[in-house]
């Protein structure tokens, strides 16, 4: 029998050892960061179908205040007579939740992992080609709107960090808010971020599913472009209305 | 054509072995041609240091014609330097000035430990092939030409994948230290073709998940195909992140596969 030659240093250095593979299939895909980056695109594209809604929602500020009160009451009584009050409200919250932290849970493990993939860096500066600026931040404007999501939270939904609110009147709550300068430009700051976590974000969800065709890639870096701007210019637009006193 | 001669600065990595400190020493070059290629350069550095009583800089090579995937370092913070589509060798110093200074570095990632100097151990992709990267075929008497008919573009996207010489750049210039575009170039070289198809469900399980023994995992840079030397689109990528899920999806028992490890 031939004999395998091997020289010193030969041997590949595991950086994450295989877990058992007893588990059912779903847990051994979700074990896999492949299949972390579908769990990531998946409620990315969940997360992403709710700001825009919620962009467009808003949008009914400029029809007065009638309207998107209605609109807020509305969402409160989602499919009223059949189903108890507020009812589907929280299960879309629900839902919207457990997207949130399965796609912060898959970020921070992958993010473990691709740290243990490289423990020392490289020693000279890098020049890089393709990487952009905001496929470099995707940890901190995650991060960020993370953050801003619950200040967003307890200033408009629940109302604590907002001495003029009322419960159930949205449009004068949101002037209300939007009326310190301080909060407008924290608003506008993290629309920043979430627009570039976008921009990334949903030209990372077409490579991450494997929608791949030469016919419409080139498409796929403008949709991610419109998608983020139109929501930008959507929701920065409401407190520089407010400021500006268009909307009052 | 003139040829037009060099004065360079190295800053080398030099590291005495894998558990050695490392550090950059730097080097004043001769007067080099700017028609020599990188490791011609690096063989005239090396003989002056030789001369010198100086250990000369390991660094690994073989063809030196950009087919075999033995050279490879990180040039200026680029991997394989600054030109597009080219390995280390096939690099030439016209792409640089004289009174440059060119930073060499080693591949940089867990599963590329330092041997010495700029040389790295890259068992970590034969690990990667050897999970999958075969047909299992019986051997006999040749089969007759074109018996197997292939559509032509699946052989030329088969072909674009198959052009890759395993050298590892991608993992070195991915921020993540990923492996994805090497994993599936090998993948998609046997998965677009009929011979693949038999076991394309078992290998795209059985790559994915010994690749992610030894490397990252992707975050969409694309920084991989500008480094790749054959220039592999990750379009590939993309089909392996499909073809991932099938393999998890798929009823492999119907289909003749049986799970892996």
């Amino acid at each position: 029998m031939a004999k395998t030659m091997s020289r010193p240093g030969a041997t590949a250095p595991v950086v994450n050892p295989p877990a058992a593979k007893s588990a059912p299939w779903p847990v051994t895909f979700y074990r896999s960061a492949v299949g972390k980056k579908w769990v990531m695109a998946i409620t990315g594209l969940g997360l992403l179908g709710f700001v825009i809604a919620h962009m467009i929602g808003n949008l009914k500020m400029y029809l007065g205040r009638e309207d998107i009160d209605a609109y807020g009451h509305a969402l409160r009584t989602l499919l009223h007579p059949i189903m108890p009050n507020e009812l589907v409200l929280w299960i879309l919250r629900l839902g919207l939740f457990a997207m949130l932290v399965a796609h912060i849970h898959a970020a921070a493990t992958l993010t473990i992992m691709n740290k243990k993939a490289r423990p020392v860096g490289y020693q000279s500066p890098r020049q890089y080609v393709a990487v952009n600026f905001a496929s470099k931040s995707m940890r901190y404007t995650g991060l960020i709107v993370f953050l801003y999501l619950i200040f967003h939270l307890l200033d408009l939904t629940i109302g604590t960090t907002n001495p003029d609110f009322v419960e159930g009147r949205v449009y004068d709550n949101l002037v209300a808010s939007m009326s310190r300068p301080a909060v407008a430009i924290v608003y506008i700051l993290c629309n920043i971020a979430i627009a570039v976590h976008l921009f990334h974000g949903i030209w990372s969800v077409f490579q991450s599913m494997g929608l791949n065709n030469p016919r419409y890639n080139v498409a796929r870096r403008w949709v991610a472009m419109a998608l983020s701007g139109i929501i930008l210019v959507g929701n920065v637009s409401f407190p520089i209305m407010i400021l500006a006193g268009v909307v009052h | 054509m003139s040829t037009n001669m060099l004065n360079l600065t190295l800053k080398v990595w030099r590291q005495d072995g894998p558990n050695s400190a490392g550090r950059f020493e730097t080097y004043q070059t001769t007067t080099i041609a700017d028609d020599a290629s990188f490791l011609e350069m690096l063989d005239y550095v090396n003989e002056d240091l030789v001369a010198g009583d100086v250990e000369p800089i390991t660094f690994d090579h073989d063809c030196r014609e950009g087919i075999c995937g033995t050279c490879g370092v990180m040039i200026n913070g680029q991997a394989h330097g600054p030109q597009r589509g080219t390995a280390t060798c096939q690099l030439h110093m016209r792409q640089f000035r004289s009174g440059d200074t060119i930073v060499i570095e080693p591949w940089r990632a867990a599963a590329f430990p330092i041997i010495r100097d700029l040389m790295v151990n890259r068992a970590a992709l034969d690990r990667v092939v050897e999970s999958g990267g075969y047909i299992t075929v019986s051997t006999g008497a040749a089969p007759d030409a074109n018996i197997t008919p292939v559509p032509r573009d699946a052989a030329e996207a088969a072909m674009d994948a198959a052009a890759c010489i395993g050298c590892g750049a991608c993992v070195a210039a991915c921020p993540n230290s990923a492996g994805q575009l090497f994993t599936s170039a090998k993948l998609a070289h046997l998965n677009l073709l009929p011979q693949g198809q038999a076991e394309r469900w078992s290998r795209s399980e059985a790559m994915v998940e010994t690749m992610e023994q030894y490397f990252g995992s992707c975050t969409n840079h694309g920084e991989c195909q500008e480094a790749c030397p054959k220039e592999i689109s990750i379009d590939f990528i993309a089909m392996m992140n499909r073809d991932y899920l099938k393999a998890k999806f798929t009823n492999r028992r119907r289909g003749g596969q049986r799970k892996s490890g």
